[in-house]
């Protein structure tokens, strides 16, 4: 079953993974080594964020200017506004997670491909968490 | 400019790239705590799209790890404790969930869209990041 919707998501998952193993942020030293600023400071994470924010805001801006995505029917851009006590406490405790292990989301699904141990111990323990607060809500 | 910076330039500008890219074909964001959310739910109506994605994100690692050593890869022996990971991915998962949205989602994404709602996210991880790290490695000389 080909759909184009399906090949582009595949193919931006690979760009996205590739932009990540290239970028050093499926190395967790370099992660734990950014928040690590009263140490050996590694400040290159602050460029790949702001090179990805720059590139995807330009992205972004030609969208807005479309009716319609080249591969779905509409957008399907984010719409909250409110600042709540689950956005601020979530990621509080995302960060708390990030540092321990210095793993977020994108690169432990991309260490998978790589058969990285620790990948394969972290994304289902991470599924399991996530699975636990869609229970909780 | 030291090879560091500019594999992070480049990186950062691929990651850029594929979440713009993921708005003008697919119209969603690239918000992988999302995209797994959609994925563990009891009824997804829309896995067909996540999952490819993140079949993608998985053939990257594999093709730079056949590559060999060509990407700064983690080694395989080179695993930390099993709990630590457990607690981390447990955290991780929960308050991506609570939080809708992650590094990329948050970071990334919302930063790009001038999300207040995402700069208060990424206040809050990097605060608790910085704090954690501080604790672990100079309050208890963890490695």
């Amino acid at each position: 079953m080909f759909s184009p919707a399906l090949a582009s998501a595949f193919c931006i998952g690979t760009l996205f993974g590739v932009g990540l193993l290239v970028s050093g942020m499926t190395e967790p030293g370099n992660v734990q080594g950014f928040l690590d600023l009263a140490g050996a400071w590694r400040p290159q994470l602050l460029a790949v964020l702001g090179s990805a924010v720059v590139v995807a805001g330009l992205l972004f801006a030609w969208a807005r200017t479309r009716a319609a995505p080249l591969a779905a029917r509409s957008f399907q851009w984010p719409t909250r506004k409110d600042i709540d006590a689950r956005l601020v406490v979530g990621s509080a405790v995302f960060g708390i997670g990030w540092a321990l292990a210095g793993y977020c989301p994108g690169p432990a699904v991309t260490a998978l491909g790589t058969l990285s141990v620790e990948a394969w111990v972290f994304v289902p323990a991470m599924a399991a968490g996530a699975w636990l607060a869609q229970r909780l809500r | 400019m030291s090879d560091a910076w500019i594999n992070a330039l480049i990186g950062g500008a691929m990651i850029g790239l594929a979440s713009g890219l993921m708005m003008l074909t697919v119209g969603r964001i690239a918000g992988i705590s999302s995209v797994l959310g959609g994925l563990i739910r009891p009824s997804p109506a829309d896995w067909q799209w996540r999952l490819a994605f993140f079949a993608g994100m998985v053939a990257a690692g594999t093709v730079a790890a056949l590559a060999g050593g060509w990407f700064p890869l983690e080694p395989l022996a080179s695993a930390r404790p099993l709990p630590l990971l457990i607690a981390a991915g447990l955290l991780v998962g929960a308050g991506t969930s609570l939080a809708n949205g992650c590094t990329s989602g948050h970071g990334v994404c919302g930063l790009a869209l001038f999300s207040a709602r995402s700069l208060v996210a990424v206040a809050s991880f990097l605060g608790t990041g910085f704090i954690v790290t501080y604790v672990m490695r100079h309050l208890l000389g963890s490695p």
